[in-house]
């Protein structure tokens, strides 16, 4: 039996991609506008945020509207959810990659502090991340989420290099060094959000695919280990 | 027979026949003391045939067999010595269908268990009929017409009073089949309610076709599926990640 309500889910799962490929847009525009000093870019950036600002409510009403007129149950249900939190997600990838084209448009308005060596690789590991989640969800691929959900760490180390590179240079520097300081810090922690909005879409796949709840293992396990 | 304290009910390895028919095949179930346990499957997967068993009435159909066992509170309901009629006094049961003692007023259906047990005393009987009533939801609507007949209220009314008349001669548990699916939402919401609300004095065992409604009302499910116990629960885990696959199909509405 073909159900109406695979068509529907169908279509809700084609919201979503299209929203996460605007959103790998944004991204991508962001970083590259910084990374290849190109600022007109930045603009295309805001573009896009409009789209995914869009897609998120239809997005939203699409699900809502399922859980009101068909009830989902069990694996349905299930990947729902997960859309609904997908979603919220993806939205909050949109305004990280404004708040990249913002500091990076600062960033690049005044000389640059130093060579950038660990942010491109960052930003090329981040947007690996992104990619990776969205299409762990499109093949309903659980290993992929999984190894995605690894990669957080190897985001992790890059932005403490990098947070450890510029204190350096700003504690013995002042004025107008700071600010750059501050900026870079700034961008590095916007990737490390988008690395950490990549691993919850991850979790939630898995969430999806077998009903396992893996977000917060490690500090859960820790807690109860420490009474 | 030793059963852990907080199984009120408990049948083990349960089969039914209609002549050659095997409705029910090797099922088991453990009923928890204060809980809802719904039972859910396609037509003629054999849940209402289970549930039959589980006081004796499957007995009463002209060809009908059982094998098993059941303990009611670590008592076999199938031991020889065993008088079914005592057994269906102490699990109640309430039908798809209303029905109401056609000839009783609505007092007179409450207070009949208490009667058939000998009890005349009309204050005892009074006490019992308001905190049935009340129990069922159904005093504040019908207190002032307690000497109408039964069969004078509306559907619903008429289901509360059966699940009021069941009530009466104080069963530890309660067997509700398809109990609400003649009836329209507001007094289906009304049985629901009531349900989750006698859970803490009856344990419910109810069979229904209505998902939405296991998932709300029950603390345990079991799925059933040509006459096989397919899975069993808590209704949660059941609802949101079945473990079988053919759970899944059935509860997603790929079949049945």
């Amino acid at each position: 039996m073909i159900r109406h309500f695979d068509a529907e889910l169908g279509e809700l799962k084609k919201k979503i991609l299209t929203m996460g490929g605007y959103v790998e847009k944004a991204i991508e525009e962001s970083t590259q506008a910084l990374l290849q000093r190109e600022p007109f870019r930045f603009q295309t950036v805001s573009h896009y945020e409009e789209l995914i600002n869009r897609a998120h409510l239809e997005v939203d009403e699409a699900c809502l509207q399922l859980l009101a007129r068909q009830s989902p149950l069990a694996a349905d249900l299930r990947l729902v959810i997960a859309v609904i939190k997908i979603n919220t997600d993806l939205e909050r990838m949109g305004d990280q990659a404004v708040n990249i084209s913002e500091n990076g448009q600062r960033y690049l308005s005044a000389p640059a502090l130093k060579p950038l060596i660990d942010l491109p690789k960052m930003a090329q590991e981040v947007r690996s991340m992104v990619r990776d989640s969205l299409d762990a969800f499109v093949r309903q691929d659980v290993a992929l989420a999984r190894d995605v959900i690894r990669r957080d760490d190897v985001v992790d180390s890059f932005k403490n290099q990098i947070f450890h590179d510029v204190q350096e240079i700003m504690s013995k520097a002042a004025g107008p060094t700071i600010e750059q300081g501050l900026n870079l810090i700034l961008i590095a922690r916007n990737l490390e959000r988008l690395g950490d909005h990549s691993t919850n879409i991850a979790e939630d796949v898995i969430f999806a695919m077998t009903g396992e709840d893996v977000r917060h293992k490690g500090s859960l396990e820790k807690a109860s280990g420490a009474y | 027979m030793s059963i852990s304290p907080n199984l009120v009910l408990d049948a083990r390895a349960v089969n039914a026949w209609f002549g050659t028919m095997h409705a029910v095949r090797d099922v088991s179930l453990e009923v928890p003391v204060q809980n809802v346990v719904a039972l859910i499957g396609p037509s003629g997967c054999g849940k209402s045939t289970f549930i039959r068993c589980l006081n004796r009435l499957h007995e009463e159909v002209p060809t009908a067999r059982v094998g098993g066992h059941v303990f009611l509170e670590g008592e076999d309901i199938y031991d020889t010595d065993v008088d079914p009629v005592v057994v269906r006094r102490k699990i109640g049961m309430v039908f798809q269908k209303a029905n109401p003692f056609p000839a009783m007023s609505i007092y007179e259906n409450v207070a009949s268990g208490q009667r058939l047990a000998g009890i005349t005393k009309r204050a005892l009987l009074d006490e019992t009929v308001e905190k049935c009533l009340r129990q069922a939801v159904l005093w504040d609507e019908v207190k002032d017409k307690l000497k109408s007949p039964g069969t004078s209220l509306s559907g619903g009314q008429q289901q509360r009073l059966c699940i009021a008349r069941a009530l009466a001669v104080n069963p530890p548990v309660l067997l509700m089949d398809e109990p609400t699916s003649a009836l329209d939402p507001i007094s289906t919401a009304k049985i629901e309610e009531l349900v989750m609300n006698l859970k803490k004095d009856v344990t419910i065992v109810i069979v229904t076709h209505n998902m939405q409604q296991a998932a709300r009302i029950s603390d345990r499910t079991a799925f059933f599926l040509l006459g096989e116990r397919v899975e069993y629960g808590v209704t949660t885990q059941i609802f949101t990640n079945p473990h079988d696959s053919r759970t899944e199909q059935y509860i997603t509405g790929r079949f049945g």
